[in-house]
């Protein structure tokens, strides 16, 4: 490469410089991270280590995973989707309804729920797009409706006594691995090909990045404000069937506060809330990250209490870390 | 009044032997600067030539390396923009900073405002002080009005006064005709010389130079951080700050070839749209460049908006290529190859926190794609074809555009629009806020795409840039073409009167 003149240029050679060595530095923090974590977690527990407890994490973390992931999608284009807890409580409790009340098969109930759930999606990006709303009160709103409708519908109780093979499959393995866990590395192969390789996943960032920048560049802005919404809850419909088979029932309160688990797990896995800025590998290891902090908690006996606070202030350090590294950038 | 508080001709500011650098980059070398009181001492040279940062080391947003400061004749310089302030040091930067949604009066007191007795506050007071110092500058807004209600030179003559009624001994202003009209710019020249008059310095950085002749006192030039010349303007002119600034003589700065104009490309028939323009006919031609000249609020990026489809007009019709065409939308014009670069650039042209790669295909993702699937290698392939095409500056096309000079940022606009296919350019004010080499760079690259057959439409405000680059020259006023030049017969005064008297 020819030496850049000064001319012109500014500072970009020297910040260009810097950059270039912080540039991959958001995930490889976290990887540091997740290794000290599981090395400490190991010598300070005697069973931290053991097939039992390391499936019950990746079961764990799955199904909010997921969530998380459709919540970057949509981070990532400068919104945010507070239904997305209230679409996994209601693809369950839906299907269920399905199998348990009308008799349905088990495919078809989960294929409603799914379908459904898309369409929540739908309806958002509508109402951002179209109606002009923005996403946090467009997202709130259909929120606080889904939760009604799911109370209406199940008149508030637990939908027990599910068809054996829809609450195994949550329960089950498959090639030595749980099957939650091979439905999260499906999802999370999607929404990074999607993200890395799609041209709809560029206009998510571009949409991100600057509006009114793409609606010039000739983008058509509406498909990507309804793909986004509608990926996201689409993987939450899934999430939420996932969350029925795995209770063995549908939960009308199912999926509760799974909004602010999926944005911090985004947040800690270096997307910004102004968006344009995070990755799908980012989120994965902020939610594993997450799930190993409360798992590892339980196990040494901390009050829970106390780990939501060790939470809520990673949450804080991770961002603040991300500000202070920009800023020197 | 007392905002006087030096006797005139005193020195108010000296600034010797500064140094300071950043991580790589010797930012300053042994500058210097002093002003007087009731002198208008302009800065300028390229971009990175040091003048922001000699300015914020006065104002206390950097630190210094070396150096002597000294503020009316005592050693020692603010530490913080708070203690500048505190010395009467002030600057007014182009981004206002006002709270939009408060009232003009209230931005005057903003922290501090006036108090009853009983500690609430003193709305009628508060208004007084503001009406009466906005009278002494006959700036005749209602100190009432919401701030976001004001026009931008409103928000910057209320600024002003403002900063004035803090007892500010020095004012400093960065560009401050960058967003405004001429006539506005008018009104702060006079504005400007009623500070003068009252003993406060100014510090005048802008990349206008005619500005600089037309109101200040002394000029200083700086190049690559160093201090090259201080003198007064009355003994220079343009050319020799050029040459200083950038180390070369620039002959004339719009010297291009011209070519023999082809087919009407682009055929406007009449077209309105209610409370922005009326009745706008015009054509564009293979090879030429089509000036439109006006001033804001003329309606020039308004008909522009319309023309790319963003805004379409409610009248009137569009022919491309001989062919009418219906442009409900951007995509709908960018079909018919017709890319806009807008004003701003940073607002409305770029998405600045993604990389070259991105930017430069954004508007053509279907070329370097299949069945919605990105060709990596052909994404990359395209954002260097078109970075060695424009010449964009960058150490790698995986950049971030935030990163990249004002100037490099207008390339890589250029480059979504030639990787877009587009052959008919609307370039709307594109050197605002970018130095005299990047200029030139632009100037270049108008050429480049007129030698390759394409048609251009440039609107800019600046006169000498559209009266020195175009084949034809149309200026506007209150939403309709007020007139029509052919090169050769351009007449500075007879364009002006078109453009602004009623």
């Amino acid at each position: 490469m020819e030496k850049p003149s000064m001319r012109g240029m500014g500072d970009a050679p020297a910040s260009a410089r810097r950059r270039k060595k912080t540039r991959r530095l958001p995930e490889g923090t976290l990887i540091v991270t997740i290794v000290v974590l599981a090395i400490a977690l190991t010598f300070s527990t005697g069973n931290f280590l053991t097939t039992h407890n390391l499936y019950n994490l990746v079961r764990q973390t799955s199904i909010n995973g997921i969530v998380a992931i459709g919540m970057t999608f949509v981070i990532i284009s400068g919104g945010i989707d507070l239904s997305v807890g209230a679409v996994v409580g209601c693809s369950g409790i839906l299907a269920a309804l399905l199998m348990k009340d009308v008799n349905q098969g088990v495919l078809v109930s989960c294929f409603a729920g799914v379908l459904v759930s898309a369409l929540v999606g739908v309806v958002n990006g509508v109402l951002i797009y179209n109606g002009r709303v923005p996403p946090f009160i467009a997202t709130l709103g259909s929120m606080t409706m889904l939760r009604g409708s799911i109370m209406l519908a199940s008149d508030a109780r637990n939908i027990a006594g599910l068809p054996r093979s829809f609450s195994d499959f949550a329960q089950d393995d498959f090639l030595g691995l749980p099957m939650l866990f091979i439905v999260w590395l499906i999802i999370i192969a999607v929404a990074w090909f999607i993200t890395r390789l799609t041209v709809f996943g560029r206009k998510i960032y571009a949409v991100g990045s600057n509006v009114e920048a793409t609606r010039l560049s000739g983008v058509d802005l509406k498909w990507v404000y309804y793909g986004t919404y509608t990926v996201c809850s689409l993987f939450c419909g899934i999430a939420g069937i996932l969350y029925a088979s795995r209770l063995r029932s549908g939960i009308p309160t199912g999926g509760q506060g799974y909004e602010m688990d999926a944005i911090a797990a985004s947040v800690i896995g270096g997307a910004s809330l102004s968006g344009a800025e995070g990755s799908i590998l980012g989120t994965v290891l902020g939610a594993v990250i997450m799930a190993m902090l409360r798992n590892g908690g339980n196990l040494l006996g901390v009050d829970p209490f106390v780990l939501e606070i060790v939470i809520g202030a990673l949450i804080v350090v991770a961002v603040l870390i991300d500000q202070n590294r920009k800023a020197k950038g | 009044m007392t905002t006087v508080t030096a006797a005139p001709g005193a020195e108010i500011v000296r600034m010797e032997g500064i140094t300071k650098t950043f991580p790589g980059v010797l930012a300053l070398d042994d500058a210097r600067f002093s002003l007087n009181a009731g002198e208008a001492h302009a800065l300028v040279g390229e971009n990175g030539a040091g003048k922001s940062t000699l300015i914020k080391i006065l104002t206390g947003v950097y630190g210094k390396d070396s150096g002597r400061v000294f503020i009316e004749g005592r050693e020692g310089s603010a530490s913080t923009p708070l203690e500048a302030k505190a010395l009467g040091i002030n600057a007014v930067y182009q981004d206002i900073n006002m709270a939009q949604h408060l009232s003009v009066a209230e931005n005057f007191f903003l922290g501090n405002p006036p108090r009853t007795p009983f500690r609430t506050v003193d709305w009628k007071r508060m208004r007084e002080v503001a009406d009466r110092v906005l009278g002494e500058y006959d700036i005749h807004v209602d100190s009432r009005a919401l701030v976001k209600d004001l026009t931008v030179a409103q928000q910057e003559m209320v600024t002003i006064a403002k900063t004035v009624h803090e007892k500010a001994k020095v004012i400093i202003f960065d560009e401050p005709t960058a967003l405004l009209a001429n006539e506005e710019c008018a009104e702060l020249f006079a504005m400007i010389r009623k500070l003068k008059a009252r003993g406060i310095g100014i510090i005048y950085i802008s990349h206008r130079l005619e500005e600089v002749f037309e109101i200040c006192d002394r000029v200083t030039v700086m190049k690559d951080g160093r201090w090259m010349k201080t003198m007064p303007t009355a003994g220079t002119n343009e050319d020799e700050l050029i040459s200083l600034m950038v180390g070369r003589t620039v002959e004339d700065m719009y010297d291009r070839e011209f070519f023999a104009p082809g087919e009407a490309v682009l055929e406007v028939r009449g077209i309105s749209a209610k409370g922005k323009f009326s009745d706008v006919s015009f054509d564009l031609r293979r090879g030429e460049i089509l000036g439109f000249f006006g001033l804001v609020g003329s309606g020039r990026t308004e008909v522009m908006r319309a023309v790319f489809g963003a805004e379409p007009p409610d009248s009137g019709e569009i022919l491309a290529y001989g062919e009418k065409v219906d442009l409900r939308s951007p995509s709908d014009a960018i079909k018919k190859r017709i890319g806009l670069l807008p004003e701003d650039r940073k607002r409305q042209g770029l998405n600045l926190q993604l990389s070259l790669v991105l930017n430069t295909n954004l508007a053509a993702y279907d070329k370097v794609s299949d069945a919605g699937v990105i060709n990596l290698g052909k994404e990359v392939a395209v954002a260097e074809e078109y970075r060695g095409k424009v010449g964009t500056r960058t150490p790698s096309v995986r950049q971030l555009v935030k990163n990249l000079s004002g100037g490099n940022q207008q390339k890589v606009v250029v480059s979504k629009w030639l990787a877009g296919g587009s052959d008919i350019f609307i370039f709307d004010e594109p050197t605002v806020g970018v130095d005299v080499g990047a200029k030139q760079e632009i100037y270049k690259l108008l050429e480049t795409l007129l030698s390759e057959g394409h048609a251009i439409i440039l609107i800019s405000s600046y006169l000498p840039e559209v009266m020195g680059l175009s084949d034809r020259l149309l200026t506007m006023r209150n939403g309709r073409i007020s007139g029509a030049f052919a090169r050769g017969a351009y007449d500075e005064e007879e364009i002006l009167r078109a453009a602004a008297i009623e």
